[in-house]
């Protein structure tokens, strides 16, 4: 997959290291820093660490080693729509597994990869608690229930429809 | 404002009508409804399930009605879990404790056309188990799935709405932190904790009342009380749901434990993952500083105690409680050895005691009703309730809070209903990915923390999985060492190599591609794991193949020797094979094999060569008749 280049603004810079300012003499704020920097980018390429590591004054690489080992960060950027298929046990033992399958044989990629046009990315993602619905799959945090793989793909569908 | 006890009595006996119209039986309701200002109450189920099927539009819909309708004495609630989640969206109409479910934005237009205002309740869209068949409306508690629960933990969950302190407190909310700050020592609270019999919920089942015990004896300026809502577990979401319908229990719980062991500051970790309990959780800290029951000089006694949430970011291994506080700190989340136990060294290297959600939902009630009562409930060795998530092969998937000593049974075929479409119980899994499953023949064993340890399973914070027939026990112990192998933090090798080697061997054995020298190999490197694993996650990553391997073991026999799937779930020991009662003779499958597999004559059933089957799928695509199947 081609890396993307880096399209940060002054004004999404600006942002950051107000929030970094802000927030960086209390104790344990790298979490949360990293958090908004997300929040702020959609994802944590090196340009966006690099202002982090000059802004909190720790070295380049503990902001890389935090940032790798929580599944929620994403050093690379997500789709313009994001299809999260549950892989918790309930969802698992309900046939999750064939929905995924469903979705990434239509879109043509695996989990963890954007289409190439950049317009969806699927995650797989470990319970987000609505178990009564299982299995379940969220479009951009809209969620899903009781999908099926037909479902999965018709709601995948709905949103080509759109544009 | 400054907090006093006169005050406190005061907003709860403003608020105590208005809430108890939702706790009594219709006949009393009715009554007490009259001393209330609204002649109806709607309440709508706001928790992560009910919302995730519409609740919200329901809310909306309700709300556009009543406004169009100019009603001004029915007031809509917005609460947390009701427990019934495969049934949502969950709406009921109090006094008459109607309860609506699975219902619509135009099903909401109905209960206010019908039901408010021409007051016949529409029976069509109720729980139909909340029918009698003679037309009589049962409450609630009356339905399978209510009459055998305890809600304890749960007992405002679906009652208040936990965006309004007031009717936390109308319920006795913040009457135990009064009580532990103005008439109790430390000592004396610990004493209450210890007498309770009160056990960790978040699956070591370590007695409360000790680790705070422990906490208090260590001197220190600065202490910290941390809760753990990083509910991981695949599968659970008791926390979640008490988070988001009574986040006020937590709150009040981890103030009584920062006066008990002398902390001033309070940390929630909560996962990233739970938007709506985040948001409560905000809301709750928020009101609580304003009413003057967190900050400064809480009710005039000079107590301070504030808390803070870190939200997590999606690592399993964080719910490990060294892990965890490595995460506040703004590190990796790894674990470290221990001891030094958290309650001589724990956050930012200062003493600190760390409970579950749920352990922290019991605390308040305990200093309230006392320790007797507590410890009344439940099996010799595990005191009060535990909350399940019900989920998987069940019909009624949901939240649930049994008395410790329930049986599995009884959890199964009365409150949740059975295994639906007429299948088998198969097994039950306890305890996620660290726990193990419980078959059968152990289907009436009393769930207390030493029972379950017995059959090779454990407590775990309170996930529940229904396995029936179809479900393959080899495919679901890969399932959970795939996801610890992936949440293995890497720091400790015997974790780090041997999730991967286990995972490995599983792999082979559902490819077909194993020998039984590799059951032998398992059950070694699963006991060097538990032994040498730094932290709990590695101990007990190989229970899930251990368990099942002790009770399915003619499974993984199966699967190795005649390389054989009976659930039909791996996929790579599945043949696609031709039903000569269905096979016309088209040819049109031999025709499309790609590898020239199939064989047969003209009007003559067909036959796939499994030797020669590459398993692409064409023949069962192209097959008019539905002839091909695998098996």
């Amino acid at each position: 997959m081609a890396v993307l280049a880096f399209r940060g603004t002054p004004k999404q810079e600006r942002e950051l290291r107000k929030f970094i300012r802000k927030h960086k003499d209390q104790p344990g704020a790298m979490m949360p820093v990293l958090q908004e920097a997300q929040g702020i980018y959609g994802y944590l390429p090196r340009e966006v660490q690099e202002i982090i590591a000059q802004e909190m004054n720790v070295p380049l690489s503990q902001v890389f080693g935090v940032a790798t080992f929580y599944s929620q960060f994403t050093l690379t950027p997500k789709g313009e729509h994001t299809v999260s298929v549950c892989l918790g046990t309930a969802c698992y033992v309900k046939g999750a597994d064939k929905i995924l399958a469903a979705i990434e044989d239509r879109l043509g990629i695996k989990a963890g990869e954007c289409t190439p046009d950049g317009f969806f990315s699927i995650d797989s993602c470990r319970c987000l608690g609505a178990c009564g619905l299982a299995p379940v799959m969220t479009v951009d945090g809209e969620v899903y229930g009781k999908c099926t793989p037909e479902s999965a793909v018709k709601i995948i569908d709905s949103y080509y429809e759109e544009v | 404002m400054t907090m006093t006890y006169e005050k406190l009595m005061q907003i709860k006996e403003k608020n105590r009508e208005l809430v108890m119209v939702r706790r009594l039986v219709a006949s009393k309701a009715e009554e007490m409804a009259k001393h209330t200002a609204y002649r109806k109450q709607i309440l709508v189920c706001g928790g992560t399930g009910c919302t995730s099927s519409g609740s919200h539009k329901v809310c909306d819909a309700l709300e556009k009605e009543i406004k169009a309708k100019g009603l001004t004495d029915v007031l809509i609630v917005k609460t947390g879990c009701f427990g019934l989640c495969a049934l949502g969206p969950v709406v009921i109409v109090y006094p008459e404790g109607a309860f609506y479910s699975q219902t619509t934005p135009e099903g909401a237009k109905r209960i206010i056309d019908e039901h408010i205002i021409k007051g016949s309740i529409c029976k069509d869209l109720l729980y139909p188990e909340t029918v009698h068949e003679d037309g009589e409306i049962l409450p609630l508690s009356q339905t399978n799935f209510y009459a055998k629960q305890m809600r304890i933990a749960l007992r405002n969950c679906g009652v208040i709405d936990p965006e309004n302190i007031e009717e936390y407190i109308a319920l006795d909310g913040y009457a135990a932190l009064h009580k532990v700050l103005t008439s109790m020592t430390q000592d004396q609270v610990i004493d209450v904790m210890l007498a309770s019999g009160l056990r960790g919920r978040g699956g070591a089942g370590f007695p409360t009342g000790r680790k705070w015990a422990f906490c208090k004896a260590t001197k220190s300026d600065i202490k910290y009380v941390c809760c753990n809502a990083d509910e991981g577990d695949p599968g659970a979401f008791m926390d979640r749901s008490i988070l988001e319908g009574d986040p006020h229990a937590v709150l009040e719980a981890m103030a009584i434990a920062g006066y008990t062991i002398g902390a001033s500051q309070g940390y929630v970790y909560v996962r990233a993952e739970y938007p709506i309990a985040v948001e409560r959780l905000k809301i709750a800290i928020k009101q609580a500083r304003e009413y003057g029951l967190l900050g400064k000089d809480i009710f005039g006694t000079g107590f301070n105690f504030d808390i803070e949430i870190r939200l997590g970011a999606g690592a399993f291994v964080c719910g490990e409680e060294t892990a965890l506080m490595t995460s506040i700190e703004g590190k990796r989340g790894e674990p470290r050895p221990r001891p030094p136990f958290p309650a001589v060294e724990g956050l930012f290297k200062k003493p600190t005691v760390l409970n579950n959600v749920e352990t922290y939902a019991n605390v308040a009630q305990i200093i309230r009703k006392g320790a007797e009562w507590y410890s009344s409930i439940g099996t010799e060795t595990s005191k009060g309730t535990k909350v399940f998530a019900l989920g998987g092969k069940i019909t009624n998937v949901g939240l649930v809070e049994v008395p410790m000593g329930t049986t599995l049974r009884e959890i199964i075929e009365e409150i949740g209903g059975g295994i639906p479409n007429g299948k088998k119980f198969k097994a039950a899994q306890t305890g996620g990915p660290s726990g193990g499953c419980i078959p059968s023949v152990h289907i009436d064993t009393p769930i207390d923390y030493e029972s379950l340890q017995r059959i090779g399973s454990m407590m775990g914070s309170g996930g529940l999985i229904i396995m029936d027939e179809d479900t393959c026990m080899v495919d679901i112990a890969k399932f959970y060492l795939e996801f610890t192998c992936e949440e293995s933090c890497g720091k400790c090798s015997p974790c780090r190599i041997g999730t991967k080697r286990l995972l490995h061997m599983l792999d082979d054995i559902t490819k077909g591609t194993a020998t039984m020298e590799e059951l032998d190999k398992i059950e070694e490197l699963a006991a060097h794991m538990k032994v040498s694993c730094l932290c709990a996650l590695g101990q007990t990553a190989s229970n899930p193949v251990v368990s099942t391997l002790r009770y399915f073991r003619e499974e993984y026999v199966e699967h190795i020797v005649d390389k054989r799937c009976a659930a039909k779930k791996c996929k790579d020991l599945l043949h696609y094979v031709i039903d000569p009662e269905k096979c016309k003779g088209c040819t049109l499958c031999s025709r499309n094999c790609p590898v020239g597999a199939i064989s047969g004559k003209v009007k003559e059933p067909h036959h796939i060569d499994k030797n020669v089957c590459i398993k692409c799928g064409l023949c069962k695509q192209n097959c008019k008749f539905g002839a091909v199947y695998m098996d």
